[in-house]
């Protein structure tokens, strides 16, 4: 991105919160905001798109579903009918009650893993990747704010001193 | 202050009528001697009902158990099981006890039906208050409303069980002592199922959370004009005290009234499953409940989260239902142990569609409807799968007292609409009368505040 920032600090997550929606009254717009924890509606006040992630554990979900009992179907009636419990091994709805723990567990498993994979990707994360953060305060009490700059610098700036914020500066090597 | 609007008022009247009117022709109808039986049971109407050649696998059944067994696994009507009858004769007095019990056990699963509701209620509501839960203040009036049916619908449950004792019917089979003198099993419960103990254990557990009920709300009103929360913590103590009491006596309640039909089966989680159809159900009521009011005008702090959250509680508790059929139904069918085997054969033999049909009701119809967060906020969602959701728990209490009680010969007929018809009716009566007596807020609540501006 080729557009200049401006790192505005804060301590305490209301007044953040206040300070996103006066910001985004004024029509600049909010790049990115860095907090130590979770600050509920944050994401409401930024006016960020809803999270798509429950669609698709449904369908990780269902996928799980299918898998399982092509699974369990190959393994238990296919491939090596078993007698257990003088159970009928011969057709697979005859043995559904048996079945149905080890399909659920793997809807569960499905669901969780690919979920979180496909959170991790979507986020950029993987291991040993670098931390984004541009302020390693904002791992321990403080939050920042990154608001984009459009040759409007110093009324940016009086705002955001008015909304609260600590500091205030233009990272120097800002790079992306 | 809330008025109980005419327009429902009278409806509830309506269905009360009717439903009585329907219990009335089905207790005209039951036959009154064998022939009668007989020549109910030729009639497509009770054979031939629900799509599936019953009779045989009724004939089927009855001889393998005994051929295999000299004490009779089957349940109902055995007293001529002990002597060396023709089978014939026996099957045909076992047909008319079934006929007879019919009407009975209709008006029995509508009753327990309603009151389960009530005291579903009354235990979340103490979970609440234990909880001192921040969100649902805002609804403690409605299910204060809601339990004021806790007091006749327990007692009308009650009568139906006393008239059991005194033989008006045969639901209970090991109350007749001729059953008893004839059944080694039975025998050896008598003392723990004996009338004098099974009614004083009933009026006991009523009076126990009636109680519990009658000091909550008076705590819960005093707090509205209180200067300080004494009322409150006073709530709070003995919510947390009648939770011990309530889960110990909900348990041995469901053996009692619900399991104690089939004398001869027991399951180690019934408990807790007719726990888990009876705080679903409550839950749902309170939703419904909620929205109507909502709807009326009333009710202006409840906003959508405070669905979003009874809809995430339908869901919740409706797959805990499942889970706990399922367990249920898993282990039994895996030992495969004849005595435990057979309750699940008759259901799924003779009930194949209402057993069935309930899991689609209960779980598959709200998993999906239910799953997606923003229809648990859209109230079409939430009253239409409430709605379902409750004829399915009705139909839930259904496929545990009608196997043992009729056997075969069920039919969702005059007796059974009727029966939830009339309780329905007075559940509404009842409910919105109480409602009338308080303002809809309870605004004393030291959290009601966070409970109006809760959201999501």
């Amino acid at each position: 991105m080729s557009n200049q920032v401006l790192h505005a600090l804060y301590d305490d997550d209301d007044v953040l919160l206040k300070a996103v929606k006066e910001v985004r009254e004024q029509k600049h717009h909010i790049e990115e905001i860095y907090t130590p924890f979770p600050v509920h509606g944050l994401d409401r006040a930024m006016g960020l798109d809803g999270t798509r992630i429950a669609i698709m554990a449904f369908i990780y979900g269902c996928i799980g579903l299918g898998v399982a009992i092509t699974m369990i179907n190959y393994i238990m009636i296919e491939d090596w009918p078993q007698n257990i419990g003088g159970k009928p091994s011969f057709s697979f709805l005859s043995n559904l009650p048996a079945f149905v723990p080890v399909i659920f567990e793997m809807t569960v498993f499905f669901a969780a893993h690919l979920m979180v994979i496909t959170f991790y990707m979507r986020s950029r994360l993987w291991p040993f990747k670098e931390a984004e953060n541009p302020n390693p305060f904002t791992t321990d009490d403080k939050f920042l704010m990154e608001v984009e700059i459009n040759g409007n610098e110093k009324e940016l700036t009086a705002l955001l001193k008015k909304t609260g914020a600590i500091e205030i500066n233009i990272p120097q090597n800002y790079e992306e | 202050m809330y008025t109980f609007p005419n327009k429902l008022k009278n409806i509830a009247r309506v269905l009360m009528l009717l439903g009585f009117i329907g219990l009335a022709l089905g207790f005209l109808g039951a036959p009154k001697n064998v022939a009668e039986a007989k020549a109910m049971a030729a009639t497509e109407h009770y054979g031939e009902g629900h799509g599936e050649s019953s009779d045989h696998h009724e004939e089927t059944h009855v001889d393998e158990f005994h051929a295999e067994k000299s004490h009779a696994e089957e349940t109902h009507g055995s007293e001529a099981h002990g002597q060396e009858e023709s089978h014939d004769s026996s099957h045909d007095e076992h047909l008319l006890h079934q006929l007879q019990n019919k009407p009975w056990a209709a008006l029995y699963v509508a009753a327990f039906f309603f009151f389960m509701i009530s005291l579903g209620t009354l235990a979340f509501y103490a979970i609440q208050r234990a909880a001192q839960a921040g969100w649902s203040p805002v609804l403690y009036r409605v299910m204060e409303g809601i339990t004021a049916y806790l007091l006749p619908g327990g007692i009308i449950v009650i009568v139906i069980l006393a008239l059991s004792g005194m033989h008006f019917n045969h639901l209970f089979i090991w109350m007749d002592p001729e059953v008893v003198a004839h059944d080694k099993l039975i025998a050896g419960k008598v003392g723990f199922l004996n009338l004098p103990f099974f009614l004083g254990r009933a009026v006991f557990f009523l009076g126990g959370w009636t109680l519990y009920r009658y000091f909550s709300r008076k705590f819960s009103l005093a707090q509205d004009e209180a200067k300080d929360i004494s009322n409150h913590k006073k709530n709070f103590r003995i919510s947390a005290g009648f939770l011990v009491f309530y889960i110990v006596t909900e348990s041995i309640m469901s053996w009692d009234w619900i399991m104690s039909i089939d004398p001869h089966w027991f399951s180690t989680l019934f408990g807790w499953y007719v726990f888990a159809s009876m705080i679903v159900s409550a839950v749902t009521a309170i939703a419904l409940i909620t929205i109507y009011l909502k709807s009326q005008g009333y009710l202006e702090f409840v906003n959508d989260s405070h669905i979003h959250d009874l809809g995430k509680f339908m869901f919740g508790f409706s797959v805990f239902w499942t889970y706990l059929w399922f367990s249920q139904f898993m282990l039994i069918w895996y030992a495969n142990i004849p005595e435990e085997v057979t309750y699940f054969i008759t259901r799924i033999e003779d009930y194949n569609i209402t057993f069935f049909g309930m899991v689609v009701m209960n779980f598959l119809f709200p998993l999906l409807v239910l799953m997606n967060s923003d229809y648990k906020r859209t109230n079409y969602f939430i009253i239409m799968a409430g709605i379902v959701i409750l004829l399915g728990h009705y139909l839930d209490i259904f496929n545990m007292i009608m196997p043992s009680a009729v056997g075969d010969q069920w039919f969702i007929g005059i007796a059974e609409i009727g029966g939830f018809l009339f309780f329905s009716g007075l559940f509404l009566y009842v409910v919105f009368t109480e409602l009338t007596k308080a303002p809809l807020l309870a605004k004393g609540d030291p959290y009601i505040g966070e409970s109006e501006r809760f959201h999501y």
